[in-house]
């Protein structure tokens, strides 16, 4: 992919739009026609050696040319795809007209966290998949850039101007949901991530009191510990919290329920009437292969968080120490595997290769994350498994034994099964070893709180409605679903915040078939 | 709101602090631990075990040893300043029962973790027997508090200069052959003593408790930085333990992990010791007194 400079982008935009609005009448076909708006960026070479975020964000030109792609399709085939069912059409249309307020209150009538989801939803699996721009142009990434216009009608709105541009026309500051008068119910969330905010922010709503417990010493969740600045800027999470604490929610810090006080305490102890667990799939899967435990082998939580959280990659000034990786292997393809591999080349590691067993286009991977890590340099030894990882007498890392694999039939997932091919081990000489192959749900509330029902894997049991196996107690996002994404834990924190909001009011969830 | 409420050095580089955190202190048993930062925005976290607690009067203590950089910053507070952030209580509480005759063997600052531990098995109704061992008299803590609790204490320092000259793995060895065998032995200290202890005892069948100081971020098994490998399994210290059958840990595992970051602590050491230096030599910080 070549990289073309931010001003290149601008000026084509600029042209483009001038010749569309040149045009007489017009037609499906001329919006077809307009050219995909590609998304300005650092360049490759420049933002791998900086923490900054690798995406500027549209120009007003280019969003108002993305923005005229769309169809506005009668059947939206897109709302279809998106999770939280936001009004797709109507809010590219306002985009269109050049109403930024207006297509950020559409957004906001689905979605609490568009800055955020904007930036990092798996959109080609989404709303994106099912766009008839896509369809009709025979490639589902030309459809409508759904994502990038949700971020830019966010940024805007949330007066973010990361590229410089223009003056902000139409941009809306941010402002303070209403907060209903106190009702004297408290509610208790534990956990800050998407599921933990979204449910504070529809129950405070309410009137009722809320107080968020979250087990590190800022809130966030794994879109402040494990998603990299360079990817979500943490100014936009701590403005959503500010938001919430605007509000008047009160955010609790180094308080592990379980632990620092039971569940079961917060309801007959200390009067809580509601609880809500979003407490995440903290829990980092390893191989169980040979060599696991040698000094240089990380957990990618714990080597996104040593930089993320604890800020480690700015050696000068954090106290948290951050191995100095030369020649990395991350094993995994999903998001967490390429967060690790990016954050790895920025602490300057001369090479960083992704093991994954699978092929490209199996990657879970967000496709954009992909193409940036590759572009930085990241090398993708596909269809590689390890298979033990080497050390010296010192039980240092010295390499990885891996063995090839080739795509047999599909398996249940419908993805294409990769079988190993005996006898093809090779050895690759490296000094570090991130493992990046998934998370389970964090035991810890479970193990602590015997009443709560959960399955083989841990992932607490709800009904659709969020309410878990314990009277006045729900659950939902990662700790729930296993280890998914911001928008989904986004759309069961709303969910569930129905479901209290319900029964703080004495109602019934409604009767639904089953 | 952590407060430090009291603060005492009990020798050169060790510190003992009582510091608010009420909720810990209810919640808190035996054997758990904390982590704390002095510095929320760029500190580091990091794990101490929670060595007494008062419930009603809402602190708990902590004793520490200033090893590096985080260690030396803490030991910088005062009487009257506030740790920024302190979680806990983390970890498994200690298996605590009347097993008969219980030893406990405490290396350096491992007297300080070891504390509670002791005191709860008195409690429970054992014959306590306490080992302290210390490189040499001045590093000797907890002398006092252990002898009012102890049915027997001996004293070991590798230099002689108190109580027996020897280590900790001596008395303990003629525990295991002596008439009054331990039940149970619980080692807390440096790696290397806790190693060998569990040497020690091995052939006697003395089933032996150790508690680990693995590396640590988070302390709530999100990270896996802690883990260590028990009887070929991969546990994390955090949640799985602190404490583990000391027959079953490959310490030589652990011990080579808690080198990972070396050269980067022993930079950051002595850029922190230089700095105190130079503090002190400009007048900023009154000598430390001597407990
Ligand atoms: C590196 C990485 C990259 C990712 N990239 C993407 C992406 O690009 N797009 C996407 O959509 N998704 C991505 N995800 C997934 C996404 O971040 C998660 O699905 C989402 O954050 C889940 O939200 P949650 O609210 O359920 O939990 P989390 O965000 O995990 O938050 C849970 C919080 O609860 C706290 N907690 C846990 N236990 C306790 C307790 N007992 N007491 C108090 N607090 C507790 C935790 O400290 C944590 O802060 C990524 C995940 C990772 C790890
Ligand atoms: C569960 C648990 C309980 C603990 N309880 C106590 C306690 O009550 N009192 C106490 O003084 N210490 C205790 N420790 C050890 C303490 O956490 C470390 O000494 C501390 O993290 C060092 O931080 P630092 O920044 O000052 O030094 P660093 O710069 O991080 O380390 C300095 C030197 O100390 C060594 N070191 C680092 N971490 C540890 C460690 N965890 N154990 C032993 N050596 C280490 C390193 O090899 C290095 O050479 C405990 C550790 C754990 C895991
Ligand atoms: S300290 Fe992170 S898992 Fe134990």
């Amino acid at each position: 992919m070549s990289h073309k400079s931010p001003a290149e982008l601008r000026s084509e935009a600029q042209a483009a739009l001038a010749e569309f609005r040149g045009l007489e009448k017009i037609r499906a076909r001329d919006r077809l026609a307009l050219p995909q708006q590609e998304m300005p960026a650092q360049d490759p070479i420049v933002r791998a050696g900086n923490m900054h975020e690798v995406t500027h964000g549209y120009f007003e030109e280019q969003a108002r040319v993305e923005a005229e792609r769309c169809l506005q399709c009668k059947n939206a085939p897109c709302v279809e795809g998106c999770p939280v069912r936001i009004d797709i059409p109507r809010f590219i249309g306002h985009i269109a007209e050049g109403d930024y307020a207006a297509s950020l209150s559409v957004i906001r009538e689905a979605s609490l966290l568009p800055s955020i989801c904007g930036r990092v939803c798996p959109q080609e699996n989404q709303c994106q998949e099912y766009c008839t721009v896509g369809k009709s142009l025979k490639d589902i990434f030309k459809s409508v850039s759904i994502g990038r216009l949700e971020r830019f009608a966010a940024d805007r709105g949330a007066a973010i101007d990361a590229s410089g541009a223009t003056p902000l026309k139409g941009s809306v500051s941010r402002t303070v949901p209403e907060v209903k008068p106190a009702t004297g119910k408290k509610v208790a969330v534990v956990g800050s991530g998407p599921a933990g905010i979204t449910v504070a922010a529809d129950v405070r709503r309410e009137g009722h009191e809320v107080t968020i417990f979250e087990a590190f010493h800022k809130p966030g969740g794994v879109m402040v510990y494990g998603i990299p600045e360079f990817r979500l800027p943490k100014k936009i999470v701590e403005d959503e919290l500010h938001t919430l604490e605007e509000m008047g929610v009160e955010i609790h810090t180094n308080f592990l329920v379980g632990r620092t006080r039971k569940l079961k305490d917060l309801i007959e102890k200390d009067g809580y009437d509601a609880v809500f667990i979003g407490t995440g799939a903290g829990l980092p899967r390893f191989m169980h292969i040979d060599g696991e435990n040698f000094v240089g082998v990380f957990s990618a939580n714990e080597f996104l968080t040593r930089s993320n959280l604890m800020k480690a990659y700015d050696r000068d000034r954090s106290d948290t120490p951050m191995p100095i990786p030369e020649r990395v292997a991350v094993f995994g393809g999903g998001n967490v595997a390429m967060d690790a591999a990016r954050t790895a080349i920025r602490i300057g590691s001369k090479k960083v290769s992704i093991i994954y067993r699978r092929s490209r286009v199996e990657m879970p991977a967000r496709a954009e994350e992909v193409g940036h890590a590759e572009e930085e340099g990241v090398e993708f030894l596909l269809l590689k498994s390890p298979t033990r990882i080497l050390g010296d007498e010192n039980q240092t890392v010295i390499g990885i034994e891996v063995l090839d694999y080739e795509l047999g039939e599909p398996d249940d997932s419908g993805r294409r099964r990769p079988v190993p091919i005996p006898g093809s081990e090779s050895v690759i000489d490296l000094d570090t070893v991130i493992v990046a192959i998934g998370n389970d749900s964090n035991p810890l509330i479970t193990r602590t709180t015997p009443e709560l029902k959960a399955n083989k894997w841990g992932n607490i049991l709800t009904d659709e409605f969020g309410k878990t196996s314990m009277d006045k107690v729900y659950a939902g996002g990662d700790i729930v679903l296993g280890a998914a994404t911001v928008i989904l834990a986004m759309g069961e924190g709303r969910k569930a915040a129905a479901s209290i909001n319900r029964m703080l009011r004495g109602e019934a969830d409604p009767v639904t078939e089953a | 709101m952590h407060m430090i409420i009291e603060k005492k050095q009990l020798s050169e580089q060790v510190y003992m602090m009582r510091v608010t955190a009420p909720l810990i202190a209810e919640a808190r048993s035996p054997g758990q631990f904390i982590i704390l930062q002095v510095d929320t925005d760029y500190g580091e976290r990091i794990p101490l075990t929670i060595s007494d607690a008062n419930a009603e009067e809402g602190w708990i203590r902590i004793i520490f040893q200033t090893v590096g950089k985080t260690t030396i910053k803490l030991a910088e507070l005062e009487e009257g300043e506030e740790i920024a952030a302190v979680l806990g209580p983390l970890g498994h509480p200690t298996h605590i029962e009347n097993f008969g005759h219980a030893v406990c063997v405490g290396g350096g600052i491992g007297v300080a973790p070891m504390y509670p531990i002791a005191k709860a098995l008195k409690e429970a109704g054992n014959k306590l027997t306490v080992i302290i061992g210390a490189r040499s008299r001045d590093l000797v803590i907890l002398e006092d508090d252990m002898r009012a609790i102890a049915d027997q204490l001996i004293i070991v320092t590798d230099d002689g200069s108190y109580g027996r000259k020897a280590l900790v793995t001596e008395p303990l060895k003629e525990l295991c052959e002596s008439d009054d065998k331990p039940d149970i032995a619980v080692a807390i200290g440096p790696p290397i003593m806790m190693k060998f202890a569990a040497e020690t005892t091995r052939p006697y069948g003395v089933h032996t408790v150790v508690s680990l100081n693995t590396i640590m971020v988070d302390g709530t098994g999100m990270c896996g930085g802690c883990r260590v490998t028990v009887a070929g399994e991969t546990k994390f210290v955090c949640v799985d333990g602190p404490e583990f059958d000391g027959h079953q840990v490959d310490f030589d595992n652990m011990m080579r992990r808690l080198q990972s970051y070396k050269p980067q602590e022993d930079k950051a050491r002595h850029l922190c010791k230089l700095d105190a230096e130079a503090d002190r030599l400009a007048d900023k910080l009154p000598e430390k007194e001597q407990a």
